[in-house]
This record gives structure tokens, sequence and C-alpha cells, in this order.
């Protein structure tokens, strides 16, 4: 059993930090939102699906146009990111404009509600156009960067086989690579960014020391819908297929992996989002192995749910938080 | 129209006139012309009508009971669309229930629970298992499938065992409170989903996704209920029930500390409210309405698969709650009422419709804008603007005023009567 479980682990490794990265993406989305406005964004898991859809939009689109085959397949792809970032940071703005602000000082359960009514909303109306537009609503992108590469873990030692990856899973990693750095500076190191923290940390004092609060929710939206859409894309590019009804249960999965990290923590989002992806393909790999054929891959779902909710019970402050005592 | 209203209000005889004139009008319309939805929607809204008058509360029931058991069965019998009309008020029945489960949840008790549907899965499954042959291949002792006349057990069992998972649910909620109680209640529904849509390795339990197919009619003295006409009359003795329930519930000294909790856990607490037991009983409660129309619902279908316990019929419900007003009884039935009818009736028509229109060639109509497919998108657009403009509903909760004066007077007089019973005043006449 072990033997097995070695030979495919440097797959499971390089899947699972490939479909990590996607995760801590839209975990950074969640905390940040979190740390603001202590509100869970429910819409952001939709605005992520929204940015896969645009992005897919905009390929397909330039396929038909001649442009994909006449630039380089990379230079197609930073466009189509660049692009898609700003339409959903937008998005994102508006939400926060028209579903959340309106609600800033009612009790939590109303603005929870209406956040998941922007989710419902948006899922539905991406349907809406996808089918209008193609017919069926679930949508397949032109497919790029396919070419095969193996890390020749065999030559290690014998008891692992060969890990394979695509290019595009190469672009992925790098993409969040830097986006992550990108967002690290900017919190830690710029005006703005020292600005979100102090919003973070006490809204009313912040606003005393001549912070405009409002406009600092409305970055940290920006930032984080354009951070999620752009992940939306390098999803698409990566597996292909999309459907207007993966974000709910995707951006569940990354609030768990930023649950896990300790939820308004950025660097805690980024290893819950790594470790919950490996962990997770190595449950959808070896769930079957591992419990004599009762459990097979289908119940990684369940799997990583349960991890939720364990860490909710005897850590609710997440791995990598600090303990809050209520104040009455 | 306002002098109209103005006359109307606190002359009780006119009110009885027009609401009995609306129900003998509304109900020859539907006898006459049977396939009309209209009539049969401007019928029940009669009840509505029955609501907002001023008569006593008991005379209400008893004129609602009266329409609901007598006029609307039988003005709908005659036609065609008989079946179809019981239909929906069997299934309004099964929402009402669990709106008004979720109701003491979310609207009293404050805990957003975006799981629900999960309890309905379970008393679902719990009749389904044992009234199909599923259950013979775990158990190998007793004949399986059990008999129609073990459906009334089992609107009992369902009812349990739905409670007792509330309670196994509510063990890890006591942890965790608001946004992440939501999360983890929506990945507990989720939960139950997966396990049923898979549960048929090793042990076939719930035949994974193909679903359990031909579950028993419930069966009473050998005779059989199959059709939705009969089952309408077992969910409104079910939903009375519920109604008497939570109508006691609400009033009463557990109601109250519910809403205690819901307002502030910390300070609910210091007044020696005891939470795990408020919470859990909130929990167990609500799901136990739940479970209860599972059963029937399992019976109604004869088919039970995991595809009719997603999130979506969790949300579903939430709206209900939401548009009717959290923590209001009459408002959470008036939400059901409407989403269920939105979702069965109004929109497949106006589907149709279209498509007849499309057929024709007036107007083209694409098919992905159906909006029989609207379910999504206008529940989102409910809850964004019930969120932001009405928060509290269509029909505001509403706490009873006491006068403290009257009270007092009350209480003398009532000792007063312990002491020197009045005669009655109907002997004398």
């Amino acid at each position: 059993m072990l033997a097995d479980i070695l030979q495919s682990l440097p797959q499971v490794l390089v899947d699972g930090i490939a479909l990590g990265a996607i995760y801590a993406v839209i975990a950074l989305g969640y905390t940040m939102v979190y740390g603001i406005l202590e509100l869970i964004n429910f819409a952001h898991g939709e605005i992520f699906m929204t940015g896969a859809f645009i992005g897919v939009a905009m390929l397909i689109l330039m396929t038909g146009m001649g442009w994909l085959a006449a630039m380089p397949a990379i230079l197609a792809l930073i466009l189509v990111l660049v692009v898609t970032s700003i339409l959903t940071g937008f998005m994102g703005v508006g939400i926060e404009r028209m579903a959340y602000r309106p609600l800033r000082n009612s009790p939590k359960l109303i603005t929870l509600i209406s956040a998941i009514g922007v989710s419902f909303l948006l899922q539905d109306l991406v349907r809406f156009i996808t089918e209008y537009k193609r017919g069926n609503y679930i949508l397949t992108g032109p497919s790029m960067f396919n070419e095969q590469f193996s890390i020749k873990f065999s030559s290690i030692s014998s008891s692992f086989s060969d890990a394979f990856f695509k290019t595009s899973t190469l672009i992925l990693i790098i993409a969040v690579v830097i986006m992550m750095i990108g967002l690290d500076f900017f919190v830690n190191k710029t005006k703005w960014g020292m600005a979100m923290r102090a919003v973070a940390q006490d809204r009313e004092t912040a606003s005393l020391m001549s912070i405009n609060v409002n406009k600092v929710i409305s970055l940290t939206f920006f930032i984080g819908s354009a951070l999620g859409g752009a992940t939306g894309v390098l999803f698409a590019v990566q597996y292909g297929t999309i459907d207007p009804y993966i974000g709910f249960i995707l951006g569940l999965k990354a609030f768990t992996a930023a649950v896990l990290g300790g939820i308004g923590n950025i660097r805690g989002a980024m290893a819950g989002g790594l470790m919950l992806g490996i962990l997770e393909m190595f449950a959808a790999a070896n769930l079957q192995l591992l419990t004599g054929g009762i459990f097979g891959a289908e119940y990684k779902d369940v799997f990583a749910f349960a991890i939720l909710i364990v860490v909710l019970i005897f850590k609710p402050e997440g791995l990598f938080g600090k303990a809050v005592t209520e104040k009455v | 129209m306002n002098k109209l209203t103005s006359k109307l209000k606190g002359n009780k005889l006119a009110q009885i006139i027009l609401l009995v004139l609306y129900v003998l009008v509304t109900s020859l319309s539907l006898y006459l012309a049977q396939a009309s939805v209209t009539a049969f929607l401007l019928l029940l809204f009669s009840l509505l009508l029955l609501y907002y008058t001023e008569l006593p509360d008991r005379l209400k029931w008893l004129i609602a009971g009266v329409v609901l058991i007598g006029v609307i069965p039988f003005v709908s019998s005659t036609g065609p669309g008989y079946q179809s009309y019981m239909e929906v008020a069997t299934v309004v029945g099964i929402y009402v229930a669990m709106a008004l489960g979720l109701n003491i949840v979310v609207g009293l008790a404050g805990l957003l629970d975006l799981g629900f549907v999960a309890f309905f899965a379970i008393g679902a499954y719990t009749y389904g298992i044992f009234a199909t042959g599923q259950a013979a291949n775990f158990m190998p002792f007793g004949t399986f499938p059990l008999s129609g006349e073990s459906f009334w057990i089992f609107i009992l069992i369902g009812c349990f065992v739905a409670a007792l998972f509330g309670v196994l649910l509510g063990i890890p909620v006591l942890r965790v409170k608001g946004d992440y109680l939501a999360i983890v209640t929506l990945g507990f529904g989720e939960i139950i989903r997966i396990v049923f849509n898979n549960l048929d390795k090793p042990v076939n339990i719930t035949n994974g996704a193909m679903g359990l197919a031909s579950v028993k009619p419930p069966e009473i003295f050998g005779y059989q209920f199959v059709y939705p006409n009969q089952f309408y009359f077992i969910v409104l003795a079910i939903l009375f029930l519920v109604i008497l329930a939570v109508r006691r519930f609400e009033f009463s000294k557990i109601g109250r500390s519910w809403k205690a909790v819901r307002e502030n856990e910390i300070a609910a607490q210091s007044m020696g409210i005891h939470l795990v037991r408020t919470k859990l009983l909130a929990f167990a409660i609500g799901a136990s309405f739940s479970g209860m129309m599972g059963v029937v619902f399992a019976a109604k279908q004869t088919f039970v698969d995991p595809t009719s316990f997603t999130l979506l019929e969790s949300i579903t419900i939430l709206v209900m709650v939401i548009l009717g007003g959290m923590g209001s009884v009459p408002g959470v039935i008036l939400g059901a009422a409407v989403i269920t009818i939105l979702n069965l009736q109004v929109l497949t028509e106006v589907t149709n419709y279209l498509n007849q229109l499309s057929l024709d060639g007036v107007i083209s109509f694409p098919e992905a804008l159906a909006p029989a497919k609207m379910q999504r998108f206008i529940f989102g657009a409910i809850l964004i603007i019930f969120a932001i403009y009405r928060p509290q509903g269509l029909i505001p909760s509403k706490n009873p005023v006491f006068d403290e004066e009257s009270l007092k007077e009350g209480s003398k007089k009532h000792r007063k009567e312990q002491i020197t019973v009045e005669p009655d005043k109907g002997f004398q006449a």
C-alpha cells in the first residue's frame, strides 16, 4: 500500500500544487474582504467564475478574428488576464456598492443573505448570456499550452514514478506566485496597503486618521476581485471546460483554505490554499487505497468539508491566526 | 378606495360578507372554468384576505379550515385540472412546514442554516429505504419492503431521525457562530448529499445516484393513498399540527429564549439562558418538521434521489423565510406559498405561453431566457432586494404588546374568579 502511495506521490504533488495555487488566490479574496469588513463575500466564487467566462469568451473571440494565431500565445494570455482582471475588479467594486454598502450597519445575517443573493444572481446571469450566445452553458475554451513535460522523479529513487505536467500548469504557478508576491508587497510596503491594514484593524480610528474608509474598502474589493478573475482565466486554461456553477463549490473550498490558514491573514490564506489543494489531490488519489475500497475519490469533497468543520471546531482562529477574545 | 377601506375597518360584519362573497365568486369561477389557474390562485388568496380581517382568531381558524378542507378540494374536483391543483396545494403544504422549521432556526434563534434541505433528505430516505426492498441489503432480518401501513409510524420516525441529525449538526455549531455557522451548515448539507449519492457501496444502502424507485404508497385499513388529492389531506393534517406547535413555541419560555439568543448571546447567557440547550432545541425542532415532510415527500413521489436535495433547495427555503419575514409565522406561510406557486405554476405557465408564441411565429423567443429556468436569478434578486429595502419581509413579525394595567387587573379578576365563580350568563337567558 505504502509503495503505491509513494509511486503516485510526485504526480499528486504537482497536481495538488496547481490546484492549491488556485485555492490560495481565491482564498486571498475572501480573506482580504473578511479582514476589512468581517463579511464572508459569498459572491467571490462567482467573480472567479465570471472571470473564467470573460477570459474564455475573449480567447474564443480572438481565435475567431485570427489574433491568437498572429501573436505569441503567452502575450495573448497576458492581454486576456489584464483585461479580465480589470473587468472583474470593477465588478467587485460594483457589488460592494450595490449590495453590501447599504447594509454596513445592519445585522450580519442580512448582509450574508444579500451576499448569497448576489452569488445566485451572477450564476444565472452568466448562464443566460452563455446559453443565449452559444446554445449551451458549458463552455470549452481554445486549447493552449498543451505541451507535456515530465519531471524524472524516477531517477531520484525507483519508488517514485515520473510526474507529468502541462505548460499551462507552469504558467499557472508562475502567475500565481507573481500575484501573491505583488499583493504581499502592496499590502506591506505601500501607503494604500498601510491604509488597508489600518481599516482592517479599526475602521473608526482609521477614519479619524484621515483615511477614506469607503475608498479603501472599494480598493480591497477591486484587488480581491481582480485577482479572483485572473485566477478564473488561469483555471479555464488549465482545466479546459467551465460552467456557471463551478464558482460556488470552488469558492467554498477556497474559503475553507482561508479558514485553515486563519481568516484575515494573507500569508495564512496562501499556505492554507496550498495545503488544501495537496490534501485534496492526495485524498482523490489514495482514498480508495487507504480505506480498502470503501470510500472512493468521490468523497474528496466530503474530505474538504470535514477539514473545514474540524478546523472550525478545534482551532477557529486557523493554523496561523491569532485568537481574539470577544468583548461584551 | 381609501374611504372604502376606512369604512371597512372596524366593521366586522362587512368584512365577513365581503370575504364570503370573494370566496363564493372565486370558487364559482373555479367550478365553472376548470382549467383556469388564475381562479385557483385567487381562491387561495382568500386565505391572505382572511388573515387581514379583524375577526377573532378562533373564527379565522374556523373559516380557514372550511376553505382548506371543504371549499378548495370540492370546487376543483370536477374538472381535469383537479390533480394538478391538489399537487400544487400539497407541495405548498410541504414547503410551508419546512419554511416554518427553518423559521425557528433562522428567524427565532438567529442561526443561519444553509443546509436545511439535508433534514428533508434524511426524512425522505428514512422512509424510502424501508418502504422499498433496499433495506434488505443491510438488514438480514425482517421482510422488506414494509407495508404501506408503516407510513404513519414513519412520520414519527422521520421526525425523530431528523431531530437527531439536527442535534448532531448542532454540536459543532456550539463552537462557531455567525458567518462561520452558515458555512458549516452549508458544508453539512453538501456532505449529506454526497454521502447519499455514493452510499451504494460497499453496502448498497441508498442505491446511489440511481435513487430509490417505487416507494410503497401509504395505506390505512387497506385503503391506498396514491393521488395528490389524498396526500393533500395528510399534508393538511401534519401542517395543522406544525402550525399549532410553532405558535405554542413562539410565545413560550423556550421561544423567548431563542429570541434572546438571537439578539445577544452573551447577554442572554448572563440572564440564565442555557445556550447549548436552547440552540440544540432550535436545530432539533426545526429539523423535525422537515423530516416529517420528507417522509410525506418520499411517499408522494414514490421516488427518492439525491438531485432533489441540492443547495438550491436549501436556498429556496431560505428565500421563503426572508420573503415572508424572518420570525413571523403568517409571513413565512405566505412566503412559502408565494415561492412555491411561483416556481410550480407561474413560471411554467409563462414559459409555456412564450413557447406557444414563438411556435406561432409571433415573436422569436430564445430558449435560454425561458422563465422556468430563471429560478436562481429571481431568488438572487429577491434576496438582495429584501435584504436592502425590506429585511423584515412581507409580513413583519410582531411581539404581543401587553398593557401593564390591564394585566394587573386581569390577574386580580382571575383571582376573584377563583374565589367567587360568576354565574354563566348563558343559563340565565
